[in-house]
C-alpha cells in the first residue's frame, strides 16, 4: 500500500529530478538521521538511479495485471495445533535493555500526547 | 595445504564414510587452512571451531558404529552464508545494526544441515543485507577473490564463493536475490544455483526482497551443487512460500549430465542478454560454451525475451520497494543496537539506524520509500510490478522453444575492489543477466566456461530452467562442466594461483 505521506514535491513527470530536499523527507519518513553530508552524495546519486529506472513507464503495460509474487499461491493454511515458542528468556535474550520481563524502550508518546 | 582439501564434497564423503578418512580430520584440515589464509581472502565474518570438530567426532562415531550416513555428505564441511540465523554463531548479515547478535533459533536451512550431519565450518561476509555485488558493501570489510586477491569476489555472497575458491570448504551456502548466488560464482570459477522460487525455506534468512529472495547451493562442481541441494530444498510449512512439492532429483540429472549427451535438448540463447556492455572475453567464453553444446548433441537456438531489457529498472524499483519495508523492522526496540541519543523512541530510532545502516541500505531504503510513496506509486512500483508480468509471459514463450536457456551470468569479469564501489548505478550492471530469474522465479546457475582471455579471470555460464525444471538445468551445467574439464584437462578451479600472503 501507499506511504501515508509522500513527498509533496513534483510528481514523476519530473523524471531525473529528486531534491536534496525530497531525500531529507524521505530519510526523516524512513526514520534515519541522514548527515548533511550523506545528503548531498544521496540527492546525487539517487537522481541518477532514477532517471536509470524511470523506463519502466515507456513500457507498454496498460492492460497487463502486476505480479507482487513470481509464485501463484492461495493462502496457505496448516493444522491449528500447539507448538513450542520462545520463552520469555529466549525473545529478551537480545534486546538493547529489557526490565521486569518486558522490552524497555524510549518515551514512545510525545509531551504534547 | 592437506590433500583432503583441494577433494570434491562427493570424494571426501566417500572418504569419510568409508572410514578412510575421519570427518575430525576433513574438518581440521579445512579450519587449518582458514586459519592459513583467510587474512588474505577474508571469507569468514565467524568461524566456529568447536562445533564444527564436535559435529565431526559425531559423524566419526556414526561410521565406526557401522550406521547409515545421516546424508550423503555427512561429515563434509560446509561455509554459510551470514544471513541464515544460527543458535551457535552470530548472525550479522554483515552489517553493525547486527553485530554480536545470537538468534534465538536456526533456520530450516540450518537445521536441514545440521540434521544431515554437515560440518558447518562458520559464517560468510556478505554485502550488508545481502545488498551488493562485491562484498564491498561489508560492514566487517570486503572479501578478496582469491584468483587475484585485488579484486572482489562478486557480491552479495562473496564469502561464501570466495571461501570455495580459496578451498577453505568444500560447500557453501549462498542467496540470491537479483545474483547472488551466481554472479560471485561467475567471477570466482564456482559453481552456484540459484533454485526455483520456494524451493528452498527462507525461514530463519534474513529478509532482503522476500518476493525474490532464494537461499541456494554453492560448490566447486556441479555434482556438488547437486548433493546439497537435495539437502536443503523441500517444503517447509514455517515458510509459507515454500513449494510443496517433491525436489527436483538433481543429483541424477548431474551425474546423467556428466556422461556428455545432451542430444534431444533444446537450448535457447537469449538474444537481449549478451552483445554490447559485455566484456570481450566473457563474449568468446560464452560462444566457446555455445560449440560446446553443440558438439554435445544439444539444439541451440536463439529466443527473444523482450523484456529482459527492462529487467534491470524494474528490478531496482521492487527491490528498494521491499527492502525499505523489511528493514523497517530494525527500530531498535526489541534485538540489535540501539543508539541511546535522543528521548524519544523515534529520536533514538534514527539516530540508530543512521549508525547501523551503511550507505547502500540507505540509498535503498530512500529509493524504496520514494517508490512506495502516494503520487509515485503506480508509476514506479506498480508498474515495475506490470514489467514483472511481461518478464515471466517471455520467459514462458521462450521456455516453449526451448528446455533451458543460457546467457554470461554476469557481463564482466571480477574487477577491482573500489572501482565500481561510489557508482551505484555502474554496480547494479553487474546483475543484468541474473535479475529476469529471479523476477519470474525460475530457477539459475552459474557453471564455470573458462577464462577471459585479455585478464586471465574465470567466466561463467549461466543456465536457467523453468520453475521446478532443475534436473535439465543440472544436465546442462554437468555436462557443459565435464566438456570444458575434457577439453583442457582438468577442473577450472585447479587453476587458481595459490593465495599470496
Amino acid at each position: 500500500m501507499p506511504a501515508d505521506s509522500g513527498p509533496a514535491v513534483a510528481g514523476p513527470d519530473s523524471r531525473g529530478a529528486i531534491s536534496r530536499d525530497e531525500v531529507a523527507h524521505l530519510a526523516r519518513l524512513a526514520r534515519l538521521a541522514v548527515t548533511d553530508d550523506e545528503l548531498d552524495v544521496f540527492a546525487g546519486q539517487l537522481d541518477v538511479i532514477l532517471g536509470a529506472v524511470a523506463r519502466v513507464g515507456e513500457v507498454a503495460a496498460e492492460d497487463i495485471p502486476p505480479t507482487s509474487h513470481a509464485v501463484p499461491l492461495q493462502n496457505v493454511f496448516r493444522p491449528d495445533v500447539r507448538r513450542p515458542g520462545l520463552s520469555q528468556e529466549q525473545a529478551l535474550a537480545c534486546a538493547p535493555a529489557a526490565e521486569e520481563g518486558r522490552f524497555r524502550v524510549p518515551r514512545i508518546l510525545g509531551e504534547e500526547q | 595445504m592437506s590433500d583432503l582439501i583441494r577433494l570434491t564434497a562427493a570424494e571426501l564423503a566417500a572418504k569419510i564414510h568409508s572410514g578412510e578418512v575421519s570427518a575430525v580430520e576433513a574438518a581440521q584440515a579445512h579450519l587449518d587452512r582458514i586459519a592459513e589464509v583467510d587474512g588474505e581472502v577474508h571469507a569468514f565474518l565467524h568461524v566456529g571451531a568447536e562445533a564444527a570438530l564436535a559435529n565431526a567426532a559425531l559423524v566419526d562415531e556414526a561410521v565406526k558404529a557401522g550406521t547409515a550416513p545421516a546424508s550423503p555428505l555427512a561429515g563434509v564441511p560446509l561455509a554459510l552464508k551470514d544471513v541464515f540465523t544460527t543458535t551457535d554463531m552470530p548472525t550479522t548479515c554483515g552489517s553493525k545494526m547486527l553485530e554480536g547478535w545470537r538468534p534465538p533459533y536456526d533456520a530450516t536451512l540450518t537445521a536441514r544441515l545440521r540434521a544431515a550431519g554437515i560440518t558447518i565450518l562458520g559464517k560468510t561476509n556478505m554485502d550488508e543485507f545481502a545488498m551488493g555485488s562485491s562484498t564491498e558493501h561489508s560492514a566487517y570489510g570486503p572479501t578478496r577473490n582469491p584468483w587475484d586477491l585485488s579484486r572482489i569476489p562478486g557480491g552479495s555472497g562473496g564469502g561464501s564463493a570466495a571461501a570455495l575458491a580459496a578451498f577453505e570448504a568444500p560447500l557453501a551456502i549462498g542467496t540470491d536475490t537479483g545474483g547472488s548466488i551466481r554472479q560471485p560464482a561467475a567471477v570466482t570459477g564456482t559453481v552456484g544455483v540459484k533454485p526455483t522460487y520456494g524451493g528452498v525455506s527462507r525461514y530463519g534468512l534474513v529478509a532482503c526482497a522476500s518476493s525474490l529472495d532464494q537461499g541456494g547451493p554453492c560448490a566447486r562442481t556441479v555434482l556438488d551443487a547437486a548433493l546439497l541441494h537435495e539437502v536443503i530444498g523441500g517444503h517447509d510449512p514455517l515458510d509459507s512460500t515454500s513449494i510443496d512439492a517433491p525436489v527436483p532429483a538433481v543429483v541424477e540429472a548431474a551425474r546423467i549430465g556428466a556422461q556428455g549427451d545432451l542430444s534431444g535438448v533444446r537450448v535457447g540463447v537469449v538474444r537481449e542478454l549478451g552483445g554490447e556492455g559485455y566484456q570481450p572475453g566473457v563474449r568468446a567464453s560464452f560462444e566457446a560454451a555455445l560449440r560446446r553444446l553443440e558438439k554435445l548433441g544439444a539444439e541451440v537456438v536463439e529466443v527473444s525475451c523482450p523484456h529482459f531489457e527492462d529487467g534491470l529498472a524494474a528490478y531496482y524499483l521492487i527491490l528498494p520497494s521491499e527492502v525499505s519495508s523489511n528493514l523497517a523492522r530494525f527500530d531498535a526496540m526489541r534485538y540489535g543496537l540501539r543508539v541511546e541519543k535522543g528521548a524519544s523512541a523515534e529520536e533514538v530510532m534514527a539516530a540508530t539506524r543512521e549508525a547501523g545502516f551503511g550507505p547502500e541500505a540507505k540509498r535503498r531504503i530512500i529509493l524504496g520509500t520514494y517508490a512506495l510513496s502516494s503520487g509515485y506509486y503506480d508509476a514506479y512500483y506498480g508498474q515495475a510490478q506490470k514489467v514483472r508480468t511481461l518478464i515471466s509471459r517471455d520467459f514462458a514463450a521462450a521456455f516453449e522453444q526451448a528446455d533451458v536457456l543460457v546467457s554470461p551470468t554476469a557481463p564482466t569479469t571480477a574487477f577491482p575492489i573500489g572501482e565500481k564501489v561510489d557508482d551505484p548505478l555502474a554496480m547494479y550492471l553487474n546483475d543484468l543477466a541474473t535479475i529476469p530469474t529471479n523476477l519470474a522465479g525460475v530457477a539459475g546457475m552459474s557453471v564455470p566456461s573458462g577464462l577471459a582471455e585479455e585478464d586471465g579471470l574465470p567466466v561463467g555460464l549461466q543456465v536457467m530452467a523453468p520453475a521446478l525444471g532443475e534436473a535439465v538445468m543440472y544436465r546442462v551445467g554437468a555436462a557443459v562442466e565435464a566438456a570444458r574439464d575434457a577439453d583442457e584437462g582438468g577442473p577450472l578451479i585447479a587453476r587458481v594461483p595459490e593465495v599470496a600472503k
